[in-house]
């Protein structure tokens, strides 16, 4: 959770509150917060943890970034299914949020 | 040089490597504050490509490892009631409290959800109205900003059903912690690069002066860490003892200032206890008064928490730097990440599952050692 992973703004939608984007991960698109860098502009990178922007960074070292986090398996780390991950972990059964949640139904 | 081909730019870390090697003429003992900065280091071998001079002492920054015992106790007890959804990042799942970890209370029929985002868990309580959400607002300055956003728009948007279960820490006094130790024996930070994004540089001139170290704010990557040794030990030679920053592309002096006013509008300083190490003064934050409501140990009463520590664990030594992972005895043995004693043996950024994951001596490669523990079924 540490993690703090570049993205290049897709598109800002103004009139969530708070201020909200979606962001490409290098593939992986996720909505993020934008509050905390309200003046960005579509196109630009920024630095997101825990779904929030917390400061432009420069395309080239955001690209740069991502490749060696994609390389290292970090962005499936941060992104991935925390259940499974869990589950091997703990050398059951995978738990996946689906699988609870077809249970629930 | 088994490690160094796996750098994005291989022959940069070289030149890196090479000046960090000329310039140090002692030996020197830096601290990496932060647990991603510890995961970045042994995951590519940076401390044994360094210089045998420089030694890297692993600090107590992984968010996860600190968050003491009863407040994971506490945690667990109110995930497990009926009518609560308990919200986490995924890091928490298997921390172990002193009976079970929120992987079990799930198991026993508790509804946990792992979100990626405080405002997830926001969302979770306007969906279910007749139910009780609850966070696990853990973490350092950078989670802060998260953290507090969300439950500015939980009052913001009237909702009654949500709270947070705060146990946030802040650096510096983990900082002035360790220098005032008498057993102390770091003589430069690394500094957290992310929890700068977002605080800037100015708490730290204080303690560089005071304490007579170089304080470097660097990034995670391995070559951002390279580079932020290099300059730690380029001031060292000198004499010097300056706060630097090695990580501008991420980190401004004055931070990111309307995060800051987020936070000290709904977090107050306060003492915390930290996992292993114990009370650190000013060392947390807790929800304002104004914002109480939101509290869940004002929300939830819980009492009767017992908590007890296996006593073979030194994860409070690991944290403080005295010792390394691989110093413990139940290292490998009796603590695996498939059967932790505490909480370093589980977070991705806790020191000893990064030696378990990399250092093991019967590991040949990290991917051995990955698929070992985690057998494709
Ligand atoms: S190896 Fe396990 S028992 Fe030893 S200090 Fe680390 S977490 Fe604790």
């Amino acid at each position: 959770m540490c993690l703090a992973v570049p993205g290049k703004v897709v598109s800002i939608d103004d009139s969530a509150d708070p201020l909200t984007g979606l962001i490409d991960f290098g593939g992986v698109q996720k909505q993020a917060c934008l509050e905390y860098v309200s003046d960005v502009r579509v196109g630009e990178y920024v630095i997101v943890h825990v779904g929030f922007a917390l400061q432009r960074l420069d395309e080239e070292s955001a690209l740069a970034s991502l490749q060696l986090f994609e390389e290292l398996g970090l962005l499936e780390e941060e992104f991935g299914d925390a259940w499974e991950q869990a589950s091997r972990d703990a050398g059951v059964a995978a738990v996946t949020e689906e699988s609870r949640e077809s249970e629930a139904r | 040089m088994k490690y160094i081909d796996e750098f994005n730019d291989p022959e940069l870390a070289r030149r890196l490597l090479d000046e960090i090697r000329a310039t140090a003429t002692r030996p020197w003992a830096l601290m990496e504050v932060c647990g991603g900065q510890t995961h970045s280091i042994i995951r590519h071998g940076i401390d044994q490509l360094l210089p045998e001079q420089v030694e890297l002492i692993h600090g107590p920054g992984c968010p996860v490892c600190v968050t003491p015992l009863e407040v994971i106790d506490k945690a667990l007890e109110i995930a497990a009631r009926p009518g609560v959804i308990f919200c986490s990042f995924g890091d928490m799942l298997r921390v172990p409290g002193t009976d079970r970890d929120l992987f079990r209370v799930k198991g026993e029929g508790g509804d946990v959800r792992v979100v990626y985002s405080p405002l997830d868990a926001l969302e979770l309580a306007r969906r279910n109205p007749d139910r009780e959400v609850v966070f696990f607002a853990i973490g350092f300055e950078t989670t802060a900003p998260a953290n507090a956003m969300a439950v500015h728009q939980a009052r913001r948007l009237g909702l009654t059903n949500f709270s947070l279960l705060v146990s946030h820490v802040r650096v510096p006094p983990a900082v002035e912690a360790i220098m005032t130790a008498p057993e102390c024996r770091v003589q430069g930070f690394l500094a957290a690069g992310h929890v700068c994004s977002v605080m800037g540089t100015g708490e730290y001139p204080e303690l560089a002066e005071r304490f007579r170290v170089p304080l470097v704010v660097t990034g995670f990557e391995p070559l951002d860490i390279l580079e932020g040794i290099r300059r730690a030990v380029r001031q060292l030679e000198r004499g010097e003892h300056r706060v630097e920053n090695a990580y501008a592309r991420a980190v401004r002096a004055d931070g990111n200032p309307a995060a800051v006013r987020m936070i000290e509008e709904v977090f107050e300083v306060t003492d915390r206890n930290w996992r292993g190490i114990g009370r650190i003064p000013l060392s947390g934050w807790r929800l304002t008064e104004a914002f109480r409501a939101y509290d869940a140990e004002h929300r939830f009463d819980v009492t009767g928490i017992r908590t007890e520590e296996p006593a073979e664990c030194r994860a409070g030594e690991v944290l403080q730097g005295l010792i390394k992972p691989t110093e413990c005895a139940a290292f490998g043995t009796t603590c695996t990440p498939r059967t932790p004693l505490g909480a370093t043996m589980v977070s991705s950024e806790g020191a000893c599952a990064a030696y378990y994951l990399y250092r093991r001596m019967n590991a040949a490669t990290p991917q051995a050692a990955r698929e070992e523990m985690n057998p494709v079924a």
